[in-house]
């Protein structure tokens, strides 16, 4: 094997004079990449190279290396290094999700953290978790086998989460003879299909990682090559300071520390730009202006401080800034805005419900947001793209979001932090996606809200009552239209304006476009609340019987309406009653699977959790049960 | 416009200040983990960082198994003094009344002391998050550890159920009974501890530097004898100059023999050693052997 010593070994100066060691390692910069390919690429020999090389084995590690070799190893006589990250089969057998790891080593004047992620499809959302945070990307191509369907995916993956520096490692040259040939019909391969997806620039290495050529010094095996190895590439590519720092000062307040009444100051990670005492800011989206006071630290008071850095910053004046807000340069304040058309990548078992209320966190601030259908899929491998009203585990889509409010922001392509999100189901409180505001709808600023003369207050003073929405939710045959239809005959008598929505009524218009997918569910309960929503305007009393088996629909409905006048009724009927009953024949129908996603038979009812009222229809009749409603619409 | 480049050290600190950050802003009740070893040591000072001129704003816990070094309860106290902040002592009763100790209950003795004792503390106070100074270089296990970890409300840990973490983006919402574990020098290599610790003069306990110590052999491991609790079946304390690469139990840790007696000393040690760190840790070959196991059942 054609192992040198490795060269990053420094035990001289070491021993030799510490203090300059230390002093050296002090000023080392950092440096994060992913390296994009399949164990077949000899992406784990790599990496085990790189830890090899730089020295980050140890003896006692090595030793069992090179037993596990001999016994399991796919090398023959000679070390396996991909024996030393490999831990796949195993964590299969486990049971444990196949992830991102991080690796680290260092060398002379930089510290590098690896992030290593499977290259298959079924993991594009490791591959992108790990690229998230990355500087760099390394992608591996097999030289006997040239560009691969994967290459295209990585190249594509890599320039979506935005990485500037691509290194493209040809490897395993040991077994094509080191062809120049070979390496070179790969760049020009490489290159063509780089600017079809808007990769710039690329630096193409002809290397072994199994014999460690062009790794950390040129190789005698390629005279022909005489471009950069490896190693001494990773250390010298330019790091992100000066792009970072080069444009306008913003920092994300993460929280704001007041341990007494004479100290008020601002704590983040600064996202862009320079920040010193004196300097005017603006605060959004407030808008409000002030200037630094201080840069705080426990070190004393800082006259500079950089993009990277967690500082702590007080202004010269009293005003309104909280956490989730951004501080500006005053000159170059960010964009506010409501509603943006993002790239998500799905990260969820559970589909994308276009319609669902989610939490979206950008920075430190969380926010409320509502996802529409996909304007269209992206085909990973291809790059096409494909329609769909929906967005699985692992589909990247590009679609419009609203927020419920307005943020700052800045397009991902500028900023990974002021244009990164993340989006949280409300009950189960996964992260189900990541995404990246591409640019800011206009939307929201054309259609300007009409105030109208006549308010709600007004349509419900004339009526001489409280509007309210009575949303009786429960299994279909639970007795929800019969109660609705009594509950609206009693407060007819009673001189009350009603109006009762019916499920299967509004399917037959207003809905009829609507199926009975989970998403088609999540949409018909939206237009039904909107709807609710105006009636309540308008001063009715609202009464609506819908099965609306999910709990973050129901809950969405009742954030639309004011204050009180959401009466959540759950009419609470066990499933065997219900389909004992089977008024419409449907419960048969189901379990003969003719009909599919029915409430309670194949698709989930989620039961709410703090109904205003619980109706128990085996222990009430329906009679006693529109009792019971109207006794707390009208105390 | 001239820009400043960052060292890896001033990026580390950065990012885990932005973790301790997140999670009090984030968190209901949350607190330290602190064990008085040089990882814990970095830890503390980081949060003193954060927060300033404010102390942290949370506890510091010991999870105490009453078998630690002297010196290591001398400088648990006095850090805690120094950090204005509060320090929470906590000692399993039932261990302490069937006087488990490493000498006679083996594994059982960090099961419940350690395992037993965390979940204990956590419950009795109702935290809901947990700081701890685990790093992702110690062991291949931890290579894929996640900064925030979660676990249910039986402080188990489901591998399977880690949510994505991306950019600077931590998802902290939990259920009511859930908590978390949150990892913030996940990223530091045990190198760059010790260049951490030299750079910014952190107190770290003295153990780590060589010193005569009296000592006896056992099963190829020099240990301490630390007070007269040590059991000496005949045998003489001989004074040996030794250091310590890793603090627990003083019976359970192994000494190695050393001349070292500055950090420059020490570093320039750790990096001339050609084995790993947890080699001369006596229980830990059966702790990382079974890690993920350790886990799930809700050991850090």
């Amino acid at each position: 094997m054609n192992t040198q010593e490795p060269i990053y070994k420094t035990d001289a100066l070491i021993a030799e004079n510490i203090e300059q060691y230390l002093e050296t390692h002090q000023h080392k910069t950092m440096l994060r990449f992913i390296t994009c390919g399949s164990v077949d690429d000899g992406k784990s020999t790599l990496i085990g190279r790189l830890l090899y090389d730089s020295k980050m084995i140890f003896e006692d590690q090595l030793a069992t290396l090179e037993a596990d070799s001999k016994r399991s190893g796919t090398q023959g006589e000679e070390i396996d290094f991909a024996l030393l990250v490999d831990g796949l089969a195993a964590e299969r057998e486990q049971g444990i999700t196949i992830d991102v790891a991080y690796r680290f080593f260092t060398t002379e004047k930089r510290k590098f953290i690896v992030a290593d992620t499977p290259g298959h499809e079924q993991y594009t959302r490791n591959m992108v978790t790990g690229a998230s945070t990355a500087d760099l990307a390394v992608i591996l191509i097999d030289a006997r086998k040239g560009i691969l369907t994967q290459t295209r995916r990585h190249s594509y993956l890599v320039k979506l989460l935005g990485i500037r520096h691509v290194v493209l490692a040809v490897n395993k040259m040991d077994l094509v003879d080191y062809s120049q040939e070979v390496f070179d019909k790969i760049v020009a391969d490489y290159t063509a299909f780089a600017a079809e997806i808007g990769i710039e620039e690329f630096t193409p290495i002809p290397i072994s990682g199994f014999k460690g050529d062009n790794i950390t010094g040129p190789s005698g095996n390629t005279p022909w090559y005489d471009g950069v190895s490896l190693l001494p590439h990773l250390e010298e590519v330019e790091v992100e300071d000066s792009r970072e720092q080069a444009g306008p000062f913003r920092m994300q307040v993460q929280w704001v520390n007041r341990p007494n009444l004479d100290f008020r100051g601002f704590a983040g990670l600064i996202a862009s730009g320079q920040v010193r005492p004196g300097d005017e800011i603006r605060v959004l989206p407030s808008g409000k202006t002030s200037k630094i006071a201080r840069i705080v630290s426990l070190e004393g008071d800082r006259d500079l401080a950089v993009a990277g850095e967690s500082v702590t910053l007080t202004l010269t004046d009293e005003i309104d800034c909280s956490r989730g807000q951004v501080i500006t340069a005053a000159q170059a304040p960010l964009e506010v805005a409501d509603q943006f058309e993002s790239t998500l990548v799905w990260m969820d078992e559970h589909e994308l419900l276009p319609g669902r209320a989610y939490w979206l966190k950008i920075g430190t601030q969380t926010v409320s947001a509502t996802v529409q259908a996909p304007k269209y899929e992206v085909n990973v491998n291809t790059q096409e793209h494909l329609a769909s009203k929906t967005l699985d585990l692992n589909a990247i889509g590009v679609a419009n979001i609203t927020l419920d409010r307005e943020i700052p922001f800045a397009p991902y392509a500028e900023n990974r932090d002021l244009g990164g999100f993340i989006l949280i189901d409300k009950i189960t409180n996964h992260t189900v996606a990541a995404g990246m505001i591409n640019f800011a709808l206009r939307r929201a600023q054309n259609i300007h809200w009409q105030a109208t003369d006549i308010g709600r207050e007004h349509h419900a003073h004339m009526k001489h009552q409280k509007p309210a929405v009575v949303w009786l939710t429960g299994l279909s045959g639970s007795g929800k239209s019969t109660i609705a239809n009594i509950v609206e005959k009693k407060l007819a008598r009673m001189n009350r304006h009603t109006f009762l929505l019916d499920g299967d009524n509004v399917r037959h218009g207003l809905n009829k476009d609507l199926g009975f997918t989970e998403a088609d569910r999540v949409e018909n309960i939206r237009r039904v609340g909107e709807v609710a929503k105006l009636m309540t305007d308008a001063g009715l009393i609202v009464i609506t019987a819908f099965i609306s088996p999910f709990r973050s629909e129901r809950d969405m409905v009742r954030s639309m309406m004011q204050p009180g006048e959401f009466v959540e009724v759950f009419v609470d009927t066990p499933l065997e009653v219900a389909e004992g009953r089977d008024v419409k024949g449907l419960y048969a129908k189901a379990r003969s699977g003719q009909l599919k996603n029915f409430t309670g038979i194949d698709s989930p009812y989620e039961h709410p959790e703090a109904p205003e009222l619980r109706i128990d229809t085996t222990e009430m009749t329906p009679e006693e049960a529109a009792d019971l409603i109207i006794a707390r619409l009208i105390p | 416009m001239d820009s400043k480049t960052l060292t890896h050290l001033q990026r580390l600190e950065a990012e885990s200040i932005h973790i301790l950050r997140e999670v009090v802003a984030e968190a209901e009740n949350p607190v330290m983990l602190y064990s008085v070893g040089k990882d814990s040591a970095v830890m503390l000072h980081l949060a003193k960082k954060a927060f300033y001129p404010a102390p942290p704003p949370f506890p510091l816990l010991h999870v105490d198994t009453t078998w630690k070094f002297r010196d290591m309860y001398a400088l648990r106290d006095k850090a805690a003094k120094d950090a204005g902040m509060e320090l929470l002592v906590y000692q399993n009763p039932e261990a302490k009344e069937r006087g488990i100790n490493p000498f006679d209950h083996g594994g059982l003795h960090t099961d419940m002391w350690k395992t037993e004792g965390l979940k204990q503390a956590l419950d009795k106070y109702g935290f809901d998050v947990a700081f701890g100074g685990a790093r992702r270089d110690e062991e291949k296990a931890r290579a894929k550890e996640r900064v925030f970890s979660f676990r249910s409300a039986n402080h188990r840990w489901d591998p399977k159920n880690q949510r994505p973490e991306l950019w600077r983006l931590y998802n902290a919402r939990k259920a009511k009974g859930e908590s978390v574990r949150v990892f913030p020098i996940s990223n530091w290599t045990e190198l760059d501890i010790w260049q951490y610790i030299h750079l910014e003069g952190i107190e770290i306990v003295p153990l780590y530097f060589s010193e005569p110590r009296p000592t006896v052999v056992r099963d190829g491991l020099i240990l301490m004898v630390d007070d007269d609790r040590f059991p000496l079946n005949g045998e003489e304390p001989v004074m040996r100059s030794v250091r310590f690469r890793t603090l627990g139990c003083y019976p359970l840790t192994g000494a190695v023999e050393s001349e070292a007696k500055t950090l420059p000393e020490v570093i320039q040690e750790m990096l001339l050693t050609t084995t790993s760190e947890r080699q001369g840790r006596a229980i830990d070959h059966d702790q990382a052997a079974s890690m993920e196991k350790k886990k799930q059942e809700g050991y850090f």
